[in-house]
């Protein structure tokens, strides 16, 4: 089996939805750490702010990195289209 | 004879009556619609190159629904990354927010009020600790005062004080807070008031700080 070949559009779509599906929780965790430490902050605890947005960074580079993948999948199915 | 692979069209068959075709009308064989050189490629471009090779503008418009769905979950994708990002943003905005409470709520101690010039189960409005913080001052007992920031922790509505029913009342929406504790206990606000600290110097009353707090 060849080491590179490029995913199928089937295979990309269902990346795609498995991307979707996890960057989609993140998302939503991300808006409940967001709502949490306003509340925290709110209150006077300010102990949290710092930790919740290092977080919250975290969350974003995993985001980002998948979609990185994804970009990274598109365009080695175009090279492989011109080189074939 | 042109290549039916390479051009869809060679394969239009211009004779209705031809064999195996009879009583068929149009002019195309249903073939010519079945998959010819990818399964996956629906759609031909109009240079009959693989979709793949075509300019960004045309793959993200496609007319098939298989690439229109891919192209369609990939840019929500995007959408949801740029929201995700835009969460982080707002975390760091309260972490700014939080360093400019820091360096500007160093709260100083200020003379409110003297005893004597507030009788009992009345409230006095004073702004602590910027000029712009509303709180309400309301005596209790002849040396029992407490005080509030006068924003309700639901939308920043002006609470009223009524010390004869025991609450701050905000009109908004129908919130009340207890007059002693400042917790809330009708309405939609679920946290208590910011506590002002009052210190009574002899008649004169003092405050001292901001006490604010979750539960």
């Amino acid at each position: 089996m060849p080491a590179n070949r490029p995913f199928s559009r089937e295979q990309r779509a269902t990346i795609v939805y498995g991307m979707l599906a996890f960057v989609m929780i993140i998302v939503i965790l991300q808006l409940w750490l967001l709502t949490a430490t306003m509340n925290a902050y709110l209150g006077g605890d300010d102990s949290i702010v710092w930790p919740a947005a290092g977080v919250s960074f975290a969350c974003l580079g995993l985001n980002v990195g998948l979609l990185y993948y994804l970009g990274r999948l598109e365009r080695l199915r175009r090279h492989d289209t011109r080189a074939s | 004879m042109a290549d039916p692979i390479a051009d869809p069209r060679a394969a239009i068959d211009v004779q209705i009556n031809s064999p195996g075709r009879e009583g068929l009308t149009g002019t195309a064989p249903a073939s010519l619609y079945a998959p010819s050189v990818d399964r996956e490629q629906i759609t031909i471009p109009p240079d009959f190159t693989s979709p793949d090779a075509q300019p960004g503008w045309r793959q993200d418009f496609p007319i098939d629904w298989p690439q229109d769905q891919y192209v369609e979950r990939r840019d929500f994708l995007k959408f949801m990354v740029l929201t995700s990002a835009a969460f982080a943003v707002g975390q760091l905005w309260i972490g700014a927010q939080n360093w400019w409470r820091r360096r500007s709520h160093l709260a100083d101690i200020r003379r409110i009020v003297s005893l004597d010039d507030l009788a009992v189960g009345r409230a006095l409005v004073f702004d602590y600790p910027g000029a712009h913080d509303p709180c309400l001052l309301v005596r209790l007992g002849p040396a029992e005062c407490v005080a509030y920031s006068q924003k309700c922790t639901h939308l920043s509505c002006a609470v009223i004080p009524k010390p004869e029913e025991g609450v701050f009342y905000c009109p908004c929406h129908e919130g009340r807070f207890d007059l002693r504790t400042g917790a809330p206990t009708a309405g939609p606000p679920r946290r208590p008031l910011p506590r002002i600290v009052l210190e009574i110097r002899g008649r004169d009353v003092y405050a001292t700080g901001v006490d604010e707090r979750t539960t």
